[in-house]
């Protein structure tokens, strides 16, 4: 078993691009659910909304992809009140079941063969980063960084802009959530009605916050499109909401670290439970007693359980989350 | 009654004013703060509101009894704007606001607290109190992002939650949980936070229910300090110790609707109420507690 590889992509997993933009979405939900008690099932839809406004400027406009930015902003605010507009004065779990929906229909209609001229059908859509690309300060084929933060220069760009927007992000949350607004979108995650008594537009502030959220699932969206080169419907499944959520969770609701180390120690666990499982059935598969436990095929399916695994023990033995109040925690249902 | 005391002139006039109103079911004020004609309000088959006439006189304490089911809550949310109303006009302070938004309600100066008590359990009981404040500019998000635009209306919010804190013996448990704190202590905190809305008629939902003894003497100082201060009180109450202590005025319902009213002595005399009691408690006196 060669431990220094495992470590080794251990630790590049850690600050990877996909801890990245799966931090980014996160510190979305973290707005909506942490803080606002917002149910989004559908941050996937946000995400599309990202990437899709990206790599609809060189499929179906044919303009400068830095326009990608203002036409994500416009598709989160449709789908915001899309979903908002019906959902936000009932109880949170319509709007679970509404935006998971949402976010089915916005992955079928932009794989759909009907609309392949404007979002590439199943195929997605590959021809938007060029002009992205072009701006990399960094040779793409050369490795950077010391061992064993050691990227391509590729990678090494769209890291840079993915971990600064995270940060930005965490700044932008951490200066919200000490504000007044914190302060009213916190007490309609504990009571919307005794926030409605008190003056304020409970219906307004959820709206703005499931933007705010979606806001970064748009970013988080476009950082995973630009290091990929492309945009594939199938990226913006249910799953991803689900994973994004559950990095949150470890991490820790209603708490800026959390939705940053969440998604690092996610992708560490994962990558660190792939390789290993890769090296011990890389020659024969892993047998106790005459049974076989696991070979080299099954090693995605087996990673998914262990991780499964690792996340009912934390709900047992640390429900809070890594960064999370314990006390805080014992309040609910008091 | 304390009549030694300092009493806000609107106090007092509301005082004489009701001295003078006949003990009729309906019967009109002399400066009344909120008006109400033809409310009604329909679960199915059963009309649990429907109020022909109703005021409330400015500055007074104003009790709102019944029997369970009588349709005191449901009146209550319908005219807080938490429920709709089937039909009816009511008016606030000369304005009308039938079926106008419960944070709208709120911001023209008519809160209330609720029956079973909505802390905030996660924020702390200073945060609590903050968050009562009208119009503060840190609850746009884009001023919220620029700690200097909001930070000297921050502290000056924060002052007074301080001083009403102290004024409620609250101060002790500032920085505490609001999770963590008693059913008293809850019920007076939700009514302090209320104060932080600077409201000019005070609407309490069973300001007692699961309260001791010892705290509701202090409490219902607390409501009389209140008025003297010139704010009106409407409650709705089953403990008949409290209503009669305090209220100036007592509204009684049935089944829906308005059956008599009068000062606490008028009220404990007149045989309509006196029958609504019994005939929805089997002979039970309406002075022990009803719940």
């Amino acid at each position: 078993m060669n431990w220094i590889t495992i470590f080794e992509n251990t630790i590049k997993a850690f600050f990877g691009v996909d801890a990245a933009y799966f931090a980014l979405a996160a510190i979305g939900l973290n707005v909506q659910f942490g803080y606002t008690g917002l149910l989004n099932f559908g941050q996937a839809a946000f995400m599309a909304a990202g990437a899709y406004g990206l790599g609809m400027t060189s499929q179906y406009f044919g303009v400068s992809f830095w326009l990608g930015i203002p036409l994500g902003i416009i598709f989160v605010i449709i789908l915001g009140l899309l979903v908002g507009i019906p959902t936000l004065r009932l109880r949170a779990d319509y709007l679970a079941i509404v935006t998971i929906a949402t976010a089915e229909l916005v992955r079928l209609v932009v794989r759909s063969v009907r609309f392949n001229a404007i979002f590439g059908g199943s195929d997605g859509i590959n021809t938007f980063s060029n002009e992205f690309r072009a701006l990399n300060p960094f040779e793409p084929a050369a490795q950077y960084g010391i061992w064993p933060l050691r990227y391509s220069g590729y990678t090494m760009f769209t890291l840079l802009i993915g971990w600064t927007l995270v940060s930005l992000g965490a700044v932008f949350v951490w200066l919200l959530m000490r504000s007044p607004w914190g302060r009213v979108v916190k007490a309609i995650r504990e009571d919307e009605d005794a926030v409605r008594s008190l003056g304020k537009s409970v219906y307004s502030y959820k709206m703005q916050s499931l933007i705010i959220g979606g806001f970064f699932g748009m970013l988080s969206g476009m950082v995973f499109a630009l290091d990929r080169g492309s945009v594939q419907p199938d990226n913006y499944s249910r799953d991803v909401t689900f994973y994004v959520l559950t990095a949150l969770v470890l991490g820790g609701l209603a708490r800026v670290m959390g939705s940053i180390v969440g998604p690092m120690m996610f992708w560490g666990l994962f990558v660190f439970f792939d390789n290993f499982l890769r090296q011990l059935v890389q020659s024969e598969p892993l047998r106790i007693g005459g049974v076989t436990i696991i070979q080299s095929t099954q090693v995605g399916q087996v990673n998914y359980m262990l991780v499964g695994l690792g996340l009912i023990l934390l709900m047992a033995l640390r429900p809070q989350g890594v960064f999370g109040n314990r006390n805080e925690m014992a309040l609910d249902g008091r | 009654m304390a009549d030694n005391r300092l009493i806000s002139q609107v106090a007092l006039r509301a005082r004489e004013a009701l001295a003078g109103v006949l003990p009729e079911p309906g019967v009109a004020k002399d400066d009344p703060i909120l008006r109400a004609i033809g409310v009604k309000r329909h679960f199915g088959g059963v009309n649990a509101v429907d109020v022909e006439h109703l005021e409330v006189q400015r500055g007074s304490i104003t009790a709102l009894i019944g029997p369970n089911g009588a349709g005191k809550t449901t009146l209550f949310n319908v005219l807080t704007g938490f429920d709709t109303a089937d039909a009816g006009k009511w008016q606030f302070d000369g304005s009308e606001v039938s079926n106008v938004s419960a944070h709208r309600m709120a911001t023209k100066g008519m809160v209330r607290t609720f029956q079973l008590t909505k802390s905030l359990t996660k924020l702390s009981v200073i945060e609590n109190m903050k968050l009562g404040a009208t119009d503060q500019v840190g609850e746009r998000w884009w001023n919220a992002l620029f700690p200097l635009r909001w930070k000297s209306q921050e502290s000056s919010i924060e002052q007074r939650a301080d001083a009403l804190l102290a004024r409620f013996s609250m101060d002790h448990m500032r920085n505490e949980y609001a999770g963590t704190l008693s059913g008293g202590q809850r019920k007076l905190l939700e009514m302090a936070r209320a104060l932080m809305t600077d409201p000019r008629l005070l609407m309490l939902d069973e300001p007692m229910a699961g309260v001791n003894p010892v705290l509701k003497q202090s409490l219902n100082d607390h409501i009389r300090g209140l008025r003297d201060e010139g704010m009106t009180i409407l409650f709705v109450e089953h403990d008949m110790d409290m209503v009669n202590d305090v209220s100036d005025w007592v509204i009684v319902m049935a089944e829906g609707k308005i059956i008599a009213e009068g000062t606490p002595d008028q009220i404990s005399a007149n045989s309509a109420v006196i029958e609504a009691y019994l005939g929805a408690h089997q002979g039970k006196s309406m002075f022990e507690d009803v719940e």
